[in-house]
């Protein structure tokens, strides 16, 4: 099986790669880098105006399964990573019953085979993430685990804490970590503030992700464990892991497009596809995380995909779980928002914190490389496309995502895993972007940039959501106050 | 007057200010001219209740479902009343005896509600935001009774129709609230309410129980009781609610009272004119003592009696929307 994908802008910032190249992909690895190649291949695909990039890795996604297969399989769950232009992803082990024992990751890792996509796998910290006992992390290493966390959970015994870090680190097994003190969330759904007050629902402070990082810093220290802090969200908490990383831990970090993208102010309709824990909090927050992305504070862009049915969320606020999915919106949100403080750095700035530092942190080496040799997994992007986000956008068996409506720049138009090439079949644009023909699903026919226009006036900013909420309910929202 | 020309008098006045709402979901989305046009219409209608016989055919042939899924006496008894002054139908689903206790969705209990063809469904729920899910599921006006600590919207319209009644104005009063704010759905509806029509609006109780950033709804804060009593208008002392506190925000009910219960001593600091105001029920000895609640400022039981009033007077307007 051969792929050549012709007279792409293929950047890699880890080679020096000209513009208008040839990427020729033979038994699942790139074969040949170079100028106007002189190879027939099984399929040829023009990359005229698309940006070749390397695959993205995810370094949090809750594929459900085993379990939660009604919100999410590792199969469904894979093919919304493809769509969002992800080669690679790691799985939490909130699944039921936990991953916390080979047994359990080597069927995840079996399903991932199947689904032919790459899922590095996270075990549990501590056994069925009750916070009592460490896992044990050799076995779970051996079944092939990347990471342990109780993700969803915080080791809030800190013995138990210091002995899971010790081990982990002996293990060489990375340790990421739910940054909240559940005593002061406990009941809360949203951030904690002015608008909490306003709407009449309990807070989760920002002070418990910041209590819980400064715990984490120290036992890290002390114990030298590898530590990640998980989906950060205040910009409190991100000058605790600056300091720590001036002082000599190595210690990293990831934030998620939503946290980059929204604030506690769309949570003023009562929607449930805005509650997550971490809360969306304020707009300095937002500043601050997006700050850090761009100096490289914050390491890495993870999205938290979590998907519920559709009955879960349709509930009263405070019964709704947790959680929105986010693969594939991840890129073209994150693209969108950093594109407005970078300009044009924010693709190379998204490369590194998308796919080459997420592979750093998993010492994957020639994984995701535009460079003979390497694993064929990169992306296919049209940078101009504008497109606004619905519901047919996403494969995931899921739909409760945070940005229904919004309309964003950046689109993944095919990803290269393992050397297989997906092509997606992405909606008719008004500027003059490049329509790739697909073969899956097309022939809807429908022109969403016309309709996203008439819907938005054109208006990009951060508070989408409740213009969107406001054009067709302005009766329903407190307009007429302070807000 | 006959009573058909009484209930024009109203409908009349909503001419300048057109009501337009389906629901009352909060006093958060009113305008200050909504608000005084309650007011205004719950003047008229209160009358109806002084009369030896006491119903007009305003509702007549309509339905109200009153909807509690958190218990409640009062309020309820309040609307069952005010619904059957107006001659309206009226059905009780309660939180007990309602399907939601067989695991049956908000959603589910509000369609089958909707499907009985009804005009107008009062709703109580525990969960902040209920009532606007509801809003959106189903053709019914929707009157919020009180959403988690959210909003308490006719419980705001009756305090505020009280100030207005006894001091002639709300524009420049300055009213305090003493207690439990940051449970508080009759503080939050009273601020929105109170701040729109110009008065000036005191928050004080422990630090525990004040939210962090409610001087952004243009309110004072204070935690010395002695603050919020001096220069005080009105004095709407909020019940300790020990029932939502699933932890303990102060160390007793005894050092509450030390703190922040209105007594003889602390009511000498106030204007002697101060209205004492309780959303009930009273927990005497704790918020306020005995003798000041039964005591010449006190109109706690005129604002029972308003509460009826001022139900009837949002019934009335959403059911001109119907």
């Amino acid at each position: 099986m051969t792929l050549l994908i012709k007279n792409v802008k293929a950047i890699d910032p880890r080679h020096k790669l000209s513009d208008g190249v040839d990427v020729f992909v033979r038994d699942g690895k790139i074969a040949k880098v170079g100028k106007q190649l002189d190879v027939k291949a099984d399929e040829t695909l023009d990359g005229k105006g698309q940006t070749l990039v390397p695959g993205f890795i995810d370094l949090h996604v809750h594929f459900r399964e085993p379990g939660g297969g009604h919100k999410e399989t590792v199969a469904t769950g894979a093919r919304a990573a493809l769509k969002g232009g992800f080669v690679g992803a790691v799985s939490m082990p909130n699944t039921q019953p936990a991953a916390d024992n080979a047994a359990i990751v080597e069927f995840i890792l079996k399903r991932a085979r199947e689904a032919e996509f790459n899922i590095f796998p996270c075990g549990a910290l501590s056994k069925g993430r009750e916070g009592k006992e460490i896992s044990a992390m050799l076995e779970l290493k051996n079944a092939g685990c990347v990471a342990v966390s109780d993700d969803g959970n915080y080791l809030r015994n800190p013995l138990v804490a210091r002995r899971a870090f010790e081990y982990a680190s002996q293990v060489g097994l990375i340790v990421m970590s739910h940054v909240e003190i559940p005593e002061l969330t406990k009941g809360g759904v949203m951030n904690e503030g002015y608008v909490s007050t306003v709407m009449g629902l309990k807070g989760m402070p920002a002070v418990s992700e910041v209590i819980a990082v400064a715990t984490d810093i120290e036992l890290a220290k002390m114990t030298e464990a590898r530590l990640h802090i998980s989906h950060l969200s205040s910009g409190a908490a991100l000058e605790k892991i600056k300091r720590a990383r001036s002082e000599g831990l190595q210690i990293t970090c990831e934030v998620t497009p939503h946290h980059l993208a929204l604030t506690e102010n769309a949570l003023k309709t009562y929607d449930t596809n805005f509650k997550m824990n971490p809360p969306l909090r304020t707009e300095e927050d937002r500043q601050a995380m997006l700050q850090g992305v761009l100096d490289g504070s914050i390491d890495v862009i993870a999205t938290d995909h979590a998907p519920h049915q559709f009955e879960e969320k349709d509930q009263e606020f405070e019964l709704a779980p947790f959680g929105v999915i986010g693969l594939e919106t991840a890129f073209a949100v994150s693209y969108t928002e950093l594109s407005q403080k970078a300009g044009p750095a924010a693709l190379e700035i998204l490369i590194d914190r998308m796919a080459i530092t997420p592979a750093n942190i998993l010492g994957l080496g020639q994984f995701n490389e535009i460079a003979e040799g390497s694993a064929a997994n990169f992306t296919l992007l049209d940078l101009n496309a504008k497109w606004t986000i619905s519901k047919e956008d996403f494969a995931s068996k899921s739909k409760n995502s945070c940005f229904l409506g919004r309309e964003v720049r950046g689109r993944v138009v095919a990803t290269v895993c393992n050397g297989k090439l997906y092509r997606w079949n992405t909606h008719p644009v008004a500027s003059g972007a490049v329509t790739v023909q697909s073969g899956c699903h097309s022939g809807e026919g429908r022109n969403l940039s016309a309709k996203g226009g008439l819907a938005f006036g054109g208006k990009t900013s951060k508070q989408d959501a409740s213009l969107r909420w406001h054009d067709t309910h302005p009766e329903r929202l407190p307009g007429a106050t302070p807000l | 007057m006959t009573k058909a020309a009484m209930m024009e008098e109203p409908l009349m006045k909503s001419r300048n200010v057109h009501w337009t709402r389906k629901d009352l979901l909060g006093l958060k989305e009113l305008s200050r001219e909504e608000i005084e046009l309650i007011l205004k219409t719950a003047e008229s209608l209160k009358e109806v209740s002084t009369r030896s016989i006491k119903k007009v055919p305003t509702l007549r042939g309509r339905t109200v479902v009153n909807f509690f899924a958190e218990p409640s006496t009062r309020t309820r008894a309040s609307f069952e009343l005010a619904e059957k002054r107006l001659s309206a139908d009226s059905l009780n689903f309660s939180g007990s005896s309602s399907s939601l206790v067989k695991g049956e969705t908000l959603k589910d209990t509000a369609k089958n509600i909707e499907a009985l063809q009804v005009d107008l469904i009062v709703i109580r729920h525990s969960s902040s935001g209920a009532p606007h899910r509801l809003a959106e599921y189903v053709k019914p006006g929707i009157v919020n009774a009180g959403d988690g600590t959210n909003e308490h919207p006719t419980q705001a319209l009756l305090d505020m129709f009280t100030l207005k009644e006894k001091k002639g104005k709300i524009e420049g009063l300055k009213i305090s609230f003493i207690g439990d704010i940051l449970h508080s759905r009759v503080a939050r509806s009273n601020i929105w309410g109170l701040t729109k029509l110009g008065a000036k609006v005191t928050v004080c109780g422990p630090k525990t129980l004040i939210p962090y950033d409610i001087e952004k709804l243009g309110v004072r804060k204070t935690f010395h009781v002695e603050e919020a009593v001096e220069d005080a208008d009105a004095i709407n002392l909020l019940r300790i609610q020990l029932e939502r506190q699933s932890e303990p925000f102060f160390p007793s009910l005894g050092e509450y009272a030390k703190g922040f219960g209105i007594n003889a001593e602390r009511l000498a600091r106030a204007k002697p004119d101060v209205l004492i105001m309780h959303p009930g029920p009273v927990n005497h000895g704790v918020e306020l003592t005995s003798e000041i609640a039964d005591g010449p400022n006190s109109v706690i039981m005129e604002q029972v009696t308003n509460g009826l009033a001022v139900r009837m007077a949002v019934l009335y307007l959403l059911s001109l929307v119907r």
